[in-house]
């Protein structure tokens, strides 16, 4: 039920984004995450309130899996003043450390290091806490992600890596892109990897379990490659460009197994119903504070470069 | 006359290049399915060998071309944001840059690093608005930011042909422009070489890039009270054409910039210090930036406040006549 709610949440605050993008409210676009909303609901739902994560520039699913405020994200998307970051972040930057959501970011393999730290810290300053890190299959082509597997291994980090291979990085295919396997590459580093169905919440659930267990008893990171297919654009810019990289056949292949009609067959059809309109209840109220939100003040556009007040010029 | 856009320009640059010479060869991320369109057509005429379409993997991609280069081809990559040569900042300043000198001269890089979009993209905030010139004339690499499509045509020929490592900004503001072009006086632009782009008697304003349409139509705005100001597009940041810009200076004796980085050590700090120390002027020279450590905020109307404007440049022109 819960897993459902929360596939479903995340497929259609995207869907209402991208229209929102259509619309001019939110400016710069998007990279839907529809199709993919198995697995930030599976690896979200067994992390307690002190585990951290970092997400990426698709990153609107891990942020609502892990707890946020649709009204405030929605908000952000707009940049407005009551976004999760006050407007200053946008799409690509949603953070909300209360949640324990260490930030998007639009460095692909950025992120995957930093989570490595903040998990060794955790534990250092006596916290049992784990991190789960989002990227796709193209940062596993960046040094600095494969660099920190080195790191996450060797200090036994409770980090879990979490690869969402949707087959392709923008416009280059996956098979053109990785030499060897990508769970091989985790292997290579002595971390325990597996290839998990990404359209299934409940098998991303199991495995996420699984590693969460074995990182918070001290036996360090878990790659979880979790196989999936993002059913949208790269980024809603898409949608005028002409690109064609992904045949319309392959395409409807990708979108038949959905991750929302995988776990809504699994509630019986009242109690479903019942989700889908507190969803769209929770999503038009989250529309009307987004909206009815003030924009910052541009006098005000350099706030919080530095974390002590400083004079600018 | 037929119109040429900006984009198209880099397009056709890169299509002749190719053409041209068969150690030219392009790199960079999705560039076979020409996301940013710069490379439009390249594949389908060139092919594989020729339009290389590489993983996300800037930091060896970068020294992969700097190894190329020393074996004897000209390497061309696009990189997809400007935030990337933060990426690959060690790649270009601490390697490519510095083969020469290192080996006593026993070896050229003639890497062109395409840098499609820089400076704000509208909307896409902090970690893709970034347009880091100055960093790379700080270090000594040739960079060249053009304005019109003339322009990125014949400095993009320019800089491939060099026999140096030369990053080459086509900043996101400018990609849009369209002139109109004979296309048989297309013709390569000389790096180091600026251009008066408009004559003018009372002020020179220094402006680059997408900035140059801001400071004509300043200037356009300030004819109307009787002001007259030339506008200098050095057009290359580094070597910095320091002549035509005294010459021009020397006419005007008054002088502003504008200059999309940040204030401190900004390309405006560099034209400042060569004014005090070079120029005989009748006023303090004025600068409009982007302010200091400037992260572009998200939110459209603090993305806009970071940015220096028409506006600001108009304010900075009338305080350096008003001085005496
Ligand atoms: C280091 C870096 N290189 C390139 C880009 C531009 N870019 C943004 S997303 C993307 C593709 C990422 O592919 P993948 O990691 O598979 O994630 P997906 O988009 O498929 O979710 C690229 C090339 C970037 N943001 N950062
Ligand atoms: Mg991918």
């Amino acid at each position: 039920m819960n897993l459902y709610r929360t596939v479903r949440l995340i497929r259609r605050f995207e869907e209402r984004a991208v229209e929102f993008v259509r619309s001019g409210e939110i400016v710069g676009g998007i990279h839907p995450y529809i199709g993919q909303e198995a697995i930030a609901a599976g690896v979200c739902a067994p992390l307690t309130d002190t585990d951290v994560i970092t997400s990426t520039h698709r990153g609107h699913g891990h942020v609502l899996a892990r707890g946020a405020d649709p009204a405030r994200l929605l908000a952000e998307l707009m940049g407005r003043e009551t976004g999760l970051n006050k407007g200053r972040g946008g799409s690509m930057h949603a953070a909300d450390f209360g949640l324990g959501i260490l930030g998007a970011n639009a460095i692909v393999g950025a992120a995957g290091s930093i989570a490595t730290g903040a998990a060794w810290a955790h534990r250092r300053l006596g916290r049992d806490t784990v991190a789960a890190t989002f990227f796709g299959d193209g940062a596993m082509n960046e040094g600095m992600l494969l660099e920190a597997f080195n790191l996450a291994a060797l200090w036994q980090v409770p980090v879990i890596f979490v690869c969402e291979n949707n087959g392709y990085a923008t416009t280059m295919p996956v098979a053109s892109a990785v030499a060897g396997s990508i769970t091989a590459r985790a292997e290579a580093f002595g971390i325990p990897a597996v290839t998990v169905d990404g359209q299934d919440p409940e098998k991303v659930l199991e495995a996420t379990t699984v590693a969460v267990e074995r990182a918070r008893s001290g036996q360090g990171p878990t790659f979880l490659e979790c196989t999936t297919y993002r059913f949208d654009a790269h980024h809603t810019f898409e949608h005028r460009a002409r690109l064609t990289y992904r045949s319309t056949e392959e395409i409807s292949a990708g979108r038949s197994r959905d991750p929302v009609e995988i776990q809504g067959a699994r509630l019986a059809a009242e109690d479903r119903a019942v989700v889908d309109a507190e969803v769209e209840a929770l999503l038009d109220a989250a529309a009307v504070i987004a909206l009815g939100s003030a924009h910052p003040d541009p006098a005000a556009a350099l706030e919080f470069l530095y974390a002590s007040p400083e004079v600018l010029r | 006359m037929p119109k040429l856009s900006y984009l198209k320009a880099l397009n056709r640059a890169l299509g002749d290049e190719l053409e041209r010479d068969p150690t030219v060869f392009v790199l960079g991320e999705d560039i076979r399915a020409a996301a940013s369109n710069v490379t439009a057509g390249l594949f389908a005429r060139f092919g594989p060998d020729r339009v290389l379409d590489t993983p996300l993997s800037e930091q060896a991609f970068t020294n992969f071309a700097t190894g190329a280069a020393l074996a004897g081809m000209r390497p061309v990559i696009e990189f997809q944001i400007p935030s990337l040569l933060f990426l690959v900042f060690e790649q270009i300043a601490n390697q490519a840059h510095k083969f020469s000198l290192m080996t006593g001269g026993q070896c050229k890089v003639p890497v062109t690093y395409v840098v499609p979009g820089s400076g704000s993209r509208t909307g896409w905030a902090g970690q893709h608005s970034d347009h880091p010139y100055t960093l790379f004339a700080h270090v000594g690499v040739k960079t060249v930011v053009p304005a019109t499509p003339a322009d990125a045509y014949g400095l993009l020929i320019s800089a491939i042909r060099d026999d140096d490592p030369v990053v080459f900004f086509a900043p996101s503001g400018a990609l849009g422009v369209r002139d109109d072009v004979d296309f048989s006086t297309l013709a390569p632009v000389p790096l180091g070489v600026g251009r008066v782009v408009r004559g003018g008697d009372d002020v020179t304003v220094v402006a680059l890039g997408h900035l140059v349409q801001d400071a004509l139509a300043a200037a356009d705005e300030l004819a109307g009270l009787g002001i007259s100001v030339e506008v200098f597009d050095p057009r290359t940041v580094y070597p910095l054409d320091v002549e035509g810009l005294a010459a021009s200076a020397a006419k005007t004796r008054r002088l502003v910039v504008i200059d999309d980085s940040n204030r401190t050590s900004g390309f405006a700090a560099e034209i400042l210090a060569i004014a005090a120390e070079r120029f005989d002027l009748d006023a303090p020279p004025r600068r409009v930036t982007r302010p200091d450590g400037a992260v572009l905020p998200f939110a459209l109307a603090l993305d806009r406040a970071v940015q220096p404007g028409r506006d600001q440049l108009v304010t900075a022109i009338h305080a350096v006549l008003e001085e005496q």
